[in-house]
This record gives structure tokens, C-alpha cells and sequence, in this order.
């Protein structure tokens, strides 16, 4: 007890230093996080909320550090929303330290971004990271005169074998403690804009704005970005609309020069950094042009192999997922139902033993079981994000989703979708224009994420036994043909616009380290487990009490609350032929698709033989399409609405989903019944 | 002397072929985001794959592009010889 309060004594005592993560996506910043933090960090609030970052903690020689993970970006325009984040993150909050991972094989891209970042004023370490890469390229960095040159700390490291990562650390503390340190050097700009910065200056009477430079501010002001003419119109004591000032002075300036002001800033950032590389940068010998990454390309993009490569892996994965991870589910399951039967055969009967065994292991272990499923489909995802080779197949699928008046940056949110729509909603950030990323968000859902993957599961290896995995097949191939035909409908409806641009780097690819994959897998494993304790736990136990009260019926019968609530709703599912049962478990499916399973589960036991009785192969059939098509679960309904900031598109996304369901289930059971089935 | 130069979109060029960004057309949005990741006028780049009707990779220094058709047409470029 002593020691517990005196540990919080010492905490609260000791410093804590705020390092914020920026850099280009595939420079390796995950990798520096994961470096840092290792198991020590969080996604926010799984499950139910949207995160923008992650945070970790890490300690060295008695200091704290709170690192936050930011967006991948390639510049500080808020261009896109990645982009907005960041600069909202680092002008709104409160970083002691600005760590910008650098990918030192590929200098002067990289250091465009960091003049931007050096704009505002932050304390900064650069990162210069997989440095062994460059010296086998053939390339030498003079990293003292990078020092020099950017008036900035450089840290040479290898962030996947943990090389640097300590020296990250002190110069970030040591950088945190300086306050008077001399401010890191800026690129210069054209003449003209130089002067007419001074001139808005004094014309604006501008105050200081905390840390943040006014030379930021106006810059940024007459890139046109709004965060920033927002804060110059706080500062400025100018009697009139500072706005209209900057307006004009950009126009002025665009015909003196002949160009946009972006073109002509952006030229004065790449002159400092090509000038900065000519210095630091020396080859020691002639480069090998045809490395590894071309050869690969050679064959993984190559015209007539591309494609069939791809759809190979597809089901390379379909396979892996379903014959090796249901054996797997299958030998959990045996386990699930032998102690079911021991806890029956030992617990006194009773509501208590009831609670247990018809509640919580009906209901969560029937869930859980399929864990080497989800497992195994996240690993290849991945697999595939980390090797380089998502990239590819969004290039390979280009001319594809061109079809759907989309491109093929698009298709990265789709294959994710196949693991959990969360993140995959999250990741259509990375899409230039808010047509195509309303378009991809709600045509997401539509990807049978691994939540209903229980349900295909068990509806398939109980009715089709032999043709399981075709029939799971055929259901991934209807939710894609559903997100195609969306698509278009919105494309032609809602989005008239013309495809837009499509631009995407293909980073070279690198093997997957053991530590990157884990930290990704475990955090999508442990969030299934978490919602397996949490929500599907609290949902069996609901549906358990409500089928048990009031106390005397009989357990799960009409009489019971939960046939109560299915008699209300049952008449809707009359046409399919789904009883009470089916309804119940749609409607608290809702909370997480998982539950669909455990409500069956505890309703009519772990045993088959109940829910075989309660079906057909048809009416399973156009249960599955239900459970694929009817609605978002409760996160990703709200992803939606965080993501496209639109309740209309929200309500829209619930409501279609709900009608095209019911639409389809209803032609399937038809023409299933017309068929013979 | 510089009337010689061919001025071309980077979509006529084949694979393999090398040459150095002109201009940059189009829209301010796309313009700046195709600068931020390095395709910056007067930087040389090489033609990796360039696929008939279909989206293009090209190479500056050591970053890959894909690039749809779209953006292609719009990169103006002089041959290098």
C-alpha cells in the first residue's frame, strides 16, 4: 500500500515528453513505433470508436516518453485527410518533440516533408532510417552536415533490428529540454514572396501566436490552407478582412510569377532540399540498377502473369483460412462440446449451471472457436500490407475498378475490409477525393469481414457439408458483386464526377518481420477476444436471462421474453420462411455479427442437431445472405459516420443495407424454392 | 536551341524509356500531391511499366509511382536521347 502511493508520487514527479511520429508512408515510421514501444501500445478504445493515432509509452534512464503515431504523409498541405490530422495534431497539441522518420535511401523526397515540419517551430530529430539499406545501394550521408545544414538533430538508425532507437531517445530528451536552442533553418523562398511575407507581416499587424512562427502563418495562409488564415484572422489587430489581404496578395504575386503560389513554394522547398542532398549525398560507387524489387515486379506485375498471380494468392488464402484454419476451429469446437458436457455431468443443475453452460460457453466459446480462422486471415493480410504487395494488387486491379468508376488506390480499403471494416473504413483516408471515399466506405461493409465469418462457418458445415467451402465462396463472391453493383448505382446517381486522379507510391518490397506481423495480428486477435469478453459475453448473457424469464417457461420457448420479441418481429422474416429464432439473432447481431452465433448458439445449444432441425439448406442459405448483407455492425456504423462526418450517408448506409438485404434474400429464397431446393 | 526540345505527354513513352518532367497539368489538388511525392518539374524519371490502356509505374530516384493513365497524359515530357 506504502509503496503503491510513493510509485504514483514518483510518476507524477517525473517528466513526461510528447513525441509525435511524422513521415512519409513506407518510411518505416511504424516500424520505428513498434521499435520504440513495443507491446506498450494502444488502439484507442477497441471496439466501438474510431482512433486517429497510436500511442505508446516508453521509458529510458527515469523520463517518460508518450509517442504518437501520426498519419503517413508526404506533405503538410492538408491535401488530404491523413494530412489534416497531422497538422491539426501538431499546431492543436501540445509535442515537445517532432520525430520525423526519414527513409534515407530515398533522401529528397523525404526531406521535403521535413522543411515543412521544421516550419513550425517544433523541436525536431530527424530519423534516418534503414541507412543499411543506402550504404548497399552504394550511397554515403555525410549525417553531420545533414546536422549542420538543417540545424536540426540526425539520428542514424535501423528501425527493424532496433538500431538508433536509444540515441532517438536522449536527443529527444535533449532537444525537449532546450528552449532557447537555435531555430532550425527554413528553405528560402522565391525573393518576391519573401518580401511580400514581411510586407503582410506589418500590413496585418500580426501578434504572436504561441510557438507557432508567423512566418508559418502566412505561408500557409497564402498556400490557401484554411487552419492557418483561421489563426491569422485571430492575430492579426488589421482593420479590415485580413482574408481579403491574403487573397490579394497571392493573386498579385501567381501573375507576377507566372505560376500558383503552391508550384512556386513547393519549388522553393525542393531547391533547399536538392541543394542539401547535392552536399551530403556522395556515391562511393555506380548504383546496380536491377535490384531486387525489379526483378520481383518483373514477374509479380508482369503483363499476363499479374493478374493470375493475384487471384492465386486470393485463393491461396481462401483455403488457408477455411480447410486449415476450420480444422483447427474444428478440434476447438470437440473441446468446446466435451466440456460442456463435463460441466453438465459435474455442476449441480440450476440456474447457475445453466448461466454457464447454456449462457456464457454456448455463446462466447461458440464464438471463439473460430479464433484460427480470424487469425490466419489476418496474418495474410499482413503479410500482404507489410511485404509491399497490397500495392501491387491495387495497381493490378486498376483497370478493374476503373469499371466502377473508381481507381486502384480504392481497392486496399476493399481487401481489408475482408478482416474487419473498421480499419478498412479508416484506411479510404488515403483516397484523394470525397466522392471516392464516400463511394468506397459504403460499398465496405459489403466485404465479409471475419466477424461473420462464424456464421458462414457453421450454416455451411452443417448443411453443406461437402460443398462448404464453395458455398462460403459463392457468399465472398456475392458481397463483392453487391459492393460492385453499389458502386455504380452511387457512381451514376449520387457521384457524376470523372474518375479521379489515381497516384500511389509501390514501395519496394521487404520482408515482413516476426515482430511487425505479431504486433498487427495481435492487435486484431485481441480485439476479437476482448469483444468475445465484453459484448458478445454481455449479449449471451441477456439473451440467456431472456430466454430463461420468466422463471417456470420453458428455456428458449415462445413463452419466453426473447420469444416474446421474436413473435413481434418474426412476421417481417415470414416470406423467407425464418422463424422467431433467425430474427432474434439478426436483430442482436447488430451489436457485433458474432453475436448472430452465439444467439443461435444459446438458443438452441451447442449441439447441431436443434438448429439443423430449425432450417433448411435453403432457408440457411438465405440466412447467411441476410447476415452478409443486412446491416454494418454498430462499429463500423459509426466509423461511417466519424469517417464521412454525414449523418445522411450514415442513415443512407443502414437503410440500404437493410432493404437491399431483405431484396436479395427474398430472389434467393424464390428462386431457390422455384428450383427445388 | 531549346525549340528542339519535343515536348510529349508521359503517356506516349514505352517502357524502359527515360525523360524529364516539362510541366505538370491540371488541377491544383493533384498537382501539389504528384510535387509533394517527388514528380516535381525538371526531375528525370524512367518508364518501369507502362501497361496498354491501363495504369503506369515510373521511377524518380528511388521511389516507384503508379500513376493512372489520367495523370499520365497530363505529365509533360522531353525525351532524353
Amino acid at each position: 500500500m506504502e509503496k503503491a502511493t510513493l510509485d504514483k508520487e514518483n510518476n507524477t514527479q517525473t517528466k513526461e515528453i510528447v513525441i509525435a511520429l511524422a513521415g512519409n508512408p513506407n518510411s518505416g515510421k511504424t516500424t520505428v513505433f513498434n521499435a520504440l514501444t513495443g507491446a506498450r501500445q494502444h488502439v484507442g478504445n477497441w471496439p466501438g470508436v474510431t482512433v486517429e493515432h497510436k500511442e505508446g509509452i516508453v521509458t529510458r534512464g527515469g523520463v517518460t516518453y508518450k509517442v504518437i503515431d501520426l498519419p503517413g504523409i508526404y506533405s503538410l498541405s492538408a491535401r488530404s485527410p491523413e494530412e489534416e490530422i497531422a497538422r491539426d495534431f501538431l499546431i492543436n497539441n501540445k509535442v515537445d518533440v517532432i520525430v520525423n522518420v526519414i527513409d534515407a535511401s530515398n533522401l529528397e523526397r523525404n526531406l521535403y516533408l521535413t522543411t515543412q515540419l521544421l516550419e513550425l517551430g517544433i523541436g525536431t530529430v530527424c530519423v534516418m532510417n534503414m541507412v543499411d539499406m543506402t550504404e548497399k545501394m552504394g550511397k554515403k550521408i555525410d549525417y553531420d552536415k545533414v546536422r549542420a545544414l538543417l540545424g536540426a538533430e540526425v539520428v542514424p538508425a535501423v528501425a527493424s533490428k532496433g538500431k538508433g532507437m536509444d540515441e532517438l531517445l536522449d536527443k529527444a530528451y535533449e532537444v525537449a529540454q532546450c528552449d532557447y536552442c537555435e531555430p532550425p533553418r527554413t528553405a528560402h523562398h522565391n525573393p518576391e514572396l519573401e518580401l511580400e511575407m514581411k510586407r503582410l507581416a506589418e500590413k496585418l499587424k500580426l501578434k504572436e501566436h504561441g510557438k507557432i512562427p508567423l512566418r508559418w502563418i502566412l505561408l500557409k495562409s497564402l498556400e490557401g490552407d484554411r487552419a492557418a488564415i483561421n489563426i491569422l484572422r485571430n492575430i492579426s489587430e488589421y482593420n479590415g478582412n485580413p482574408e481579403e489581404v491574403i487573397a490579394s496578395s497571392k493573386a498579385r504575386l501567381e501573375a507576377m510569377l507566372g505560376d500558383d503560389l503552391d508550384i512556386i513554394i513547393a519549388d522553393g522547398r525542393y531547391g533547399f532540399v536538392s541543394g542539401l542532398v547535392r552536399e551530403v549525398v556522395s556515391k562511393s560507387s555506380e548504383i546496380d540498377r536491377i535490384n531486387l524489387t525489379d526483378k520481383i515486379d518483373s514477374i509479380f506485375l508482369n503483363r499476363i502473369l499479374g493478374l493470375p498471380i493475384f487471384l492465386g494468392l486470393m485463393l491461396v488464402t481462401f483455403y488457408l483460412t477455411f480447410e486449415v484454419g476450420g480444422y483447427v476451429a474444428g478440434l476447438l469446437e470437440g473441446v468446446l462440446e466435451s466440456s460442456a458436457g463435463y460441466l453438465a455431468n459435474t455442476l449441480p443443475e440450476g440456474v447457475l449451471s445453466s448461466l454457464i453452460i447454456d449462457g456464457v460457453l454456448a455463446g462466447v466459446g461458440g464464438v471463439l472457436v473460430f479464433l484460427p480462422n480470424i487469425a490466419i486471415i489476418f496474418i495474410i493480410i499482413s503479410i500482404l500490407e507489410d511485404s509491399g504487395y497490397m500495392a501491387r494488387a491495387a495497381f493490378l486491379m486498376d483497370r478493374t475498378m476503373h469499371i466502377l468508376g473508381l481507381h486502384g488506390k480504392a481497392f486496399i480499403p476493399l481487401i481489408m475490409g475482408f478482416g474487419c471494416n473498421v480499419p478498412a473504413v479508416m484506411a479510404t483516408r488515403t483516397l484523394e477525393t470525397r466522392e471516392d471515399r464516400i463511394i468506397t466506405i459504403l460499398i465496405n461493409p459489403f466485404m465479409s469481414c471475419t466477424a461473420r465469418l462464424p456464421i458462414y462457418i457453421l450454416f455451411a458445415g452443417m448443411f453443406f457439408s461437402k460443398n462448404g467451402t464453395w458455398v462460403i465462396f459463392s457468399l465472398y463472391l456475392l458481397g463483392i458483386l453487391l459492393a460492385i453493383l453499389t458502386a455504380k448505382l452511387l457512381k451514376s446517381f449520387f457521384f457524376k464526377s470523372a474518375t479521379s486522379p489515381f497516384v500511389m507510391e509501390l514501395p519496394p518490397y521487404r520482408m515482413p518481420t516476426l515482430k511487425g506481423i505479431s504486433i498487427h495480428v495481435w492487435e486484431r486477435v485481441w480485439s476479437f477476444i476482448s469483444r468475445a469478453g465484453t459484448i458478445i459475453l454481455a449479449a449471451s448473457i441477456v439473451i440467456w436471462a431472456m430466454s430463461t424469464l420468466p422463471w417456470g417457461v420453458e428455456f428458449g420457448s415462445k413463452e419466453s421474453l426473447i420469444g416474446v420479441l421474436g413473435s413481434w418481429i418474426a412476421p417481417v422474416f415470414k416470406p423467407l420462411n425464418l422463424d422467431w429464432a433467425a430474427a432474434v439473432a439478426l436483430l442482436f447481431g447488430i451489436g457485433a455479427k458474432e453475436i448472430v452465433v452465439s444467439t443461435l448458439k444459446v438458443l438452441y445449444g451447442t449441439q447441431s442437431g436443434a438448429v439443423m432441425a430449425a432450417f433448411t439448406p435453403l432457408t440457411a442459405y438465405t440466412f447467411m445472405v441476410l447476415s452478409l448483407i443486412y446491416i454494418p455492425c454498430m462499429a463500423t456504423i459509426a466509423t461511417i459516420k466519424k469517417e464521412t462526418a454525414s449523418w445522411k450517408w450514415t442513415i443512407f448506409s443502414v437503410v440500404y443495407s437493410m432493404v437491399l438485404a431483405y431484396v436479395v434474400a427474398f430472389i434467393v429464397f424464390r428462386v431457390g424454392k422455384l428450383l427445388g431446393f | 536551341m531549346s525549340k528542339e526540345m519535343n515536348l510529349e505527354p508521359l503517356s506516349s513513352l514505352a517502357n524502359g524509356e527515360q525523360a524529364v518532367i516539362r510541366d505538370i497539368q491540371g488541377g491544383r489538388c493533384i498537382r501539389s500531391r504528384l510535387i509533394a511525392m517527388g514528380l516535381m518539374p525538371g526531375k528525370e524519371l524512367t518508364v518501369l511499366n507502362n501497361i496498354p490502356n491501363g495504369p503506369f509505374i515510373v521511377q524518380i530516384d528511388d521511389t516507384r509511382i503508379a500513376l493512372g493513365r489520367g495523370q499520365a497524359d497530363k505529365i509533360i515530357v522531353t525525351k532524353e536521347q
